[in-house]
């Protein structure tokens, strides 16, 4: 089982601090959603976990080994990473864009061994595109491929999965489909973190929440301890009411707040 | 890994050798098949010299420098995610012409030096560098291809600068015919001189094969694949800036083949990238000789620029790749 430990982490992305002294610490198993307003240094939180950006000061941890000390093919056999909005530069077939999540097993997606096409052939079966191995990835509708890239990340069978706005632009059926894969992926023993703007969605599907703010870590926990209406005032700016209902916890958003 | 499982590189091959025997019978002085195979191997007198001096260069020539060009072409379009990247596309040729002129008018080499390929190389690494630089992560091809043109532009008019400024007419114009790109009176020196910086850059391409499938996904995602975006750069842009500068040293600018080639043998490659670098550069090798076979038999006074001819194939080619992705050229980055 590995643990993400994050510890003190600072980011500076040219002389802006984009991070500034985080502390987290991410159990497998779970489903994290990172949520916080444009620029909060979301994705630069991401990346760090991911080991493609630099801390600079503190660490992030797996299982007590430093992810910027990791060797490359080490680390994307441990953590897989899904980019917000990527996409397909050539008309690949879809099972080829997935086994390229094979890659880092060092199999080519062209002589795949046994386990690998296994591998592939789950993944694709989770986000329910069996059958369609061999459309080209660029003749997919946006939701379509949306699942075929969760597929290529899930395909590495890493045991820690990070997401960046995996349901950005997706119609809601979409969204549904693509966290039910995030949180199973979860519950099947990995740790998975996932950046996501809709509250609602987080509050459903997520077990823990992190909300950042300004390169800062504001509050984490589960759902209704995050998601207060003092803190969606005062990190995001918005009025909004949060209530319950039928064991669900609702935030709608009425107006923005004036600029503080 | 680097090769497809399917009759296309046995089939260019076989390509290669027909246009090969095509480019050693083919000239003004009538030379039979048999003839011209028997003058490869013992002494046949004249037909020997026509054959062995005259036309196994420029075909040796022909089949290196297209070998390269679309190699190259392939891996720059693999690095860049984009069909338009080619090194001619990045004013490659026009910049490594410049680097060599500019030798030639120092005064201090002629023609048929070492000093000519690594100027050249020179311009063409400068020339390439700066357009990726420009290009950056995820350049529009937009982007790419206005970067290409003003630093082509560029290398351009420092060409013609010196060539206006050159005291000696004569000078002026070998270098303008050189410019123009052709394979006419080349000899076994120049493909001496280029063929150990095309097989460096062959080598350099090749290494990074593999690392383009994984690029297929973006930058961000490569990276998380383990795959080492910075190095592949490196290699790419190097073999491809040694490629073209050697290429132009030896036989002026030909521009386009490298454009070309990828988009033929592409869809019998699965359009993995990986797999487009070696059926590109067999491809390109008989794109370019065909055309070096296809000036020869234009009947006019004076043999065409086979760099002329490339253009002219190759330009209306680059307005239907543009035509046909023109939703790309608007919206999304490559």
């Amino acid at each position: 089982m590995m643990r993400l430990e994050i510890s003190s982490l600072s980011v500076d992305l040219g002389i802006r601090r984009v991070l500034q002294g985080i502390d987290l610490s991410l159990e497998p198993g779970r489903l994290t959603a990172l949520i916080g307003p444009n620029g909060a240094g979301k994705t630069t939180l991401l990346r760090a976990m991911a080991g493609l950006v630099r801390p600079s000061a503190g660490e992030v941890a797996l299982n007590g080994i430093a992810v910027a000390r990791m060797g490359a093919s080490e680390r994307a056999r441990s953590i897989a990473y899904l980019p917000q909005g990527g996409g397909v530069a050539w008309p690949l077939p879809v099972a080829s864009v997935v086994a390229l999540g094979r890659l880092p097993h060092r199999e080519e997606p062209d002589r795949l061994p046994a386990h690998g096409r296994e591998a592939v052939a789950a993944a694709l079966l989770s986000v329910g595109l069996r059958g369609f191995e061999t459309r080209p990835a660029t003749a997919l509708s946006g939701g379509e491929r949306a699942r075929m890239l969760l597929a290529r990340a899930f395909a590495t069978q890493a045991p820690v999965l990070l997401a960046d706005e995996p349901v950005a632009a997706l119609d809601p059926r979409h969204q549904l489909i693509v966290l039910d894969g995030l949180k199973a992926h979860a519950r099947a023993g990995a740790t998975v973190v996932a950046i996501l703007h809709d509250l609602n969605l987080a509050a459903r599907f997520a077990d823990r929440i992190v909300l950042l703010d300004q390169g800062k870590h504001e509050a984490s926990g589960p759902p209704e301890a995050v998601l207060t209406e003092a803190r969606l005032a005062s990190s995001f700016g918005i009025r909004a009411s949060v209530a319950t209902e039928e064991g669900r916890l609702l935030v709608v958003p009425h107006s923005p707040l004036p600029d503080a | 890994m680097l090769l497809p499982r399917s009759p296309l590189i046995p089939s260019l091959i076989a390509l290669l050798g027909a246009l090969s025997l095509a480019s050693l019978v083919i000239g003004p002085a009538s030379v039979s098949i048999p003839t011209a195979l028997k003058a490869l191997a013992s002494d046949q007198g004249a037909a020997s010299i026509v054959v062995r001096e005259i036309r196994l260069p420029r075909t040796l020539l022909a089949l290196m420098i297209g070998w390269i060009f679309g190699l190259s072409g392939a891996a720059l379009q693999g690095l860049l995610r984009n069909p338009l990247a080619d090194a001619a596309v990045f004013g490659a040729p026009q910049a490594a012409a410049f680097g060599a002129v500019l030798v030639i008018y120092s005064g201090l080499v002629g023609t048929l030096s070492w000093a000519l390929p690594f100027a050249a190389i020179a311009g063409a690494l400068l020339s390439i560098g700066l357009v990726v630089a420009v290009a950056g992560r995820s350049a529009t091809i937009v982007v790419l291809v206005l970067a290409g043109l003003a630093v082509g532009s560029l290398a351009g008019a420092g060409t013609s600068l010196a060539i206006s400024l050159s005291p000696n007419p004569f000078a002026v114009t070998e270098i303008v015919f050189w410019l123009l790109g052709s394979f006419e009176d080349r000899s076994m020196v120049h493909v001496l001189l280029a063929a150990p910086f095309i097989l460096v850059a062959s080598l350099l391409i090749l290494r990074a094969a593999s690392g383009l499938r994984a690029l297929s996904l973006g930058e961000e995602t490569a990276r998380s694949l383990g795959t080492d975006v910075a190095r592949l750069r490196g290699l790419i842009v190097a073999g491809a800036a040694i490629g073209t500068g050697a290429s132009v040293a030896v036989a002026g600018s030909i521009g386009f083949v490298g454009l070309v080639a990828p988009h033929l043998v592409r869809p019998l490659t699965g359009y993995d990238p990986a797999r487009t670098l070696v059926p590109a550069g067999l491809a390109g090798a008989a794109l370019l000789l065909a055309a070096d076979c296809a000036v020869r038999l234009i009947p006019s006074g004076a043999e065409v620029k086979v760099g002329v001819l490339t253009a002219l194939i190759g330009v209306p080619f680059f307005l239907w790749v543009i035509a046909r992705r023109k939703a790309e050229l608007v919206e999304a980055p490559a």
